[in-house]
């Protein structure tokens, strides 16, 4: 039973992104909306990925620098790692589930309201695809931005790790920055992007889903909103290990 | 005119309408009637296609919607205007923006000229001044004349209003019916409006049709609504107290002019 209800739900998704995925009636319309998406899902996003970057840089130096009491250990090794994690992991994956949280719940609420309201009733009686007008736009608008929020992400996180080095103990500014720059990888950095990407897709479509066959009130709405954020999450968790096997051995 | 033959829904067994055929009129405003459940949201929803009948016809001045392809029926869906029980207008635009949205998604015009037209709409609902403002910022009444603006945007020769009344003190109701009568006559297009509102059937019933659990009890006008003999229609006119001691008064009335 369990297994015919997900693959009702898969059946679904796949045919409202058939139906999100076509050419738009109005162009001109749908890089207003994209404009529109890329300020509220982007933009709007910078600051609470700058604030939890970071503190998150920050608490990784001091962690490492606490756990690493071997003398056998150069101390470059806080700095070295500190990258490794920002990079490999916490700017990808870590601030895409926390982005989960903030966008998806956005999304799935806002386009759950407009079902419930009639709104997108509204304008499929106009004529307008309203998957495609909807759905599009916040899907591209957020692939589009991601990049940037993970680069911020990437280059706050490092610099909360400075930071650490000059206040906390256990370390030198020079033997971190030393650390930053021993053994460096730059495709990691794609390697994050990458991911992000794929996470942007996932949070969008996914949240969207849920929010676009929302039926009854309020209370749904609600439900909508948090099963989008359980489900983009756990589907970010599952892409997170297919792509780091897939990228990485 | 859009006429509709032999409908037939159910839902999971349950039949909700059951072989109902109609003929609503261009020029006048065609009301569905009937208490909550009766079926008619789910008739309107049949006959604008957000909804397909188990069986019947729809018929739009000879154009059957039901054997249209997608683009046909999305041509088909731009000469609809549409005001929903709730307005349905966009939360995230300005009322002007609302009244543009239509005309920018279809129209081939200048922009000069979609804002002439959305101005031109807005101030024929006396909404001009409010155009500014957003959905949230505005009373229940101006919502709905908000969404009439938007629903005749592009000029519609068909337009479909779900309960215009709900949530309405009766002047702004009062208001919100002569605005669709109105609006009807001038660019003659076939109205049609679900409601359970009598005054809204005593005001501008040119054509109602009476539902009753699914079924079509009676169609007439609303000179031959108080008449009817049909005991199902006039337990709903007279479920109302004021309609039944306006009624009793006018039959006293009678009585003692045939006696004086």
């Amino acid at each position: 039973m369990e297994k015919a209800s997900a693959l009702h739900r898969l059946g679904e998704y796949l045919l409202l992104m058939k139906k999100s995925f076509t050419a738009p009636t109005s162009w001109s319309m749908f890089f207003k909306q994209l404009i529109r998406e890329i300020y509220k899902l982007g933009v709007d996003s910078i600051w609470i990925v700058i604030i939890i970057s970071i503190f998150i840089g920050t608490v990784i130096a001091i962690q490492i620098s606490l756990n690493i009491t071997s003398p056998m250990i150069p101390k470059f090794t806080i700095g070295f790692t500190t990258r490794e994690i920002i990079l490999l992991e916490f700017s990808s994956s870590i601030m895409c589930l926390i982005l989960a949280g903030k966008v998806g719940s956005s999304i799935a609420s806002e386009i759950g309201t407009m079902r419930v309201t009639e709104q997108i009733d509204a304008l499929e009686i106009m004529g307008v695809n309203s998957a495609n007008f909807l759905i599009m736009p916040k899907i591209i608008a957020l692939m589009l931005f991601i990049p940037f929020l993970v680069i911020f992400s990437m280059f706050t996180g490092i610099l909360g790790g400075i930071m650490a080095s000059y206040v906390a103990g256990g370390m030198t500014p020079s033997s971190f920055e030393y650390g930053l720059q021993y053994y460096f990888n730059p495709f990691y950095i794609w390697y994050s992007i990458i991911k992000s990407v794929v996470y942007a897709f996932i949070i969008s479509s996914i949240s969207s889903y849920f929010g676009y066959l929302v039926k009854g009130g309020s209370l749904e709405v609600g439900k909508a909103s948090t099963n989008s954020v359980v489900m983009s999450s756990i589907m970010i968790l599952f892409a997170d290990v297919i792509l780091t096997h897939l990228m990485l051995t | 005119m859009i006429e509709i033959k032999n409908i037939t829904k159910s839902f999971d067994g349950r039949v909700v309408l059951n072989d109902i055929s109609a003929v609503f009129e261009t020029g006048k405003t065609n009301l569905i009637i009937g208490r909550s459940g009766s079926g008619k949201t789910v008739l309107l929803k049949n006959i604008i296609g957000l909804l397909q009948p188990d069986s019947g016809e729809i018929w739009y001045d000879n154009r059957n919607i039901l054997s249209m392809s997608k683009d046909e029926l999305n041509g088909l869906r731009r000469e609809m205007g549409m005001l929903f029980q709730g307005s349905a207008l966009f939360d995230s635009m300005t009322v002007m923006e609302n009244v543009m949205f239509p005309l920018d998604m279809f129209s081939h015009e200048s922009t000069q000229l979609r804002r002439k037209r959305a101005k031109f709409c807005l101030d024929r609902v006396n909404l001009l001044d409010a155009r500014h403002l957003y959905p949230s910022e505005i009373s229940g009444g101006m919502m709905k004349r908000a969404a009439i603006a938007r629903a005749i945007a592009l000029n519609p020769k068909y337009l479909f209003c779900d309960e215009p009344n709900s949530g309405l003190d009766p002047k702004t109701s009062l208001l919100i019916d002569d605005l669709i009568h109105g609006i009807t006559k001038e660019y003659n297009m076939t109205t049609i409006i679900n409601t359970h509102d009598m005054n809204s059937v005593m005001n501008i019933g040119d054509n109602i049709l009476f539902i009753k659990e699914g079924i079509k009890e009676w169609q007439g006008t609303k000179k031959q609504v108080i008449q009817s003999n049909n005991s199902s229609l006039n337990d709903f006119i007279f479920a109302s107290d004021l309609l039944k001691k306006a009624s009793e008064l006018n039959e006293e009335r009678n009585q003692q002019e045939q006696e004086g």
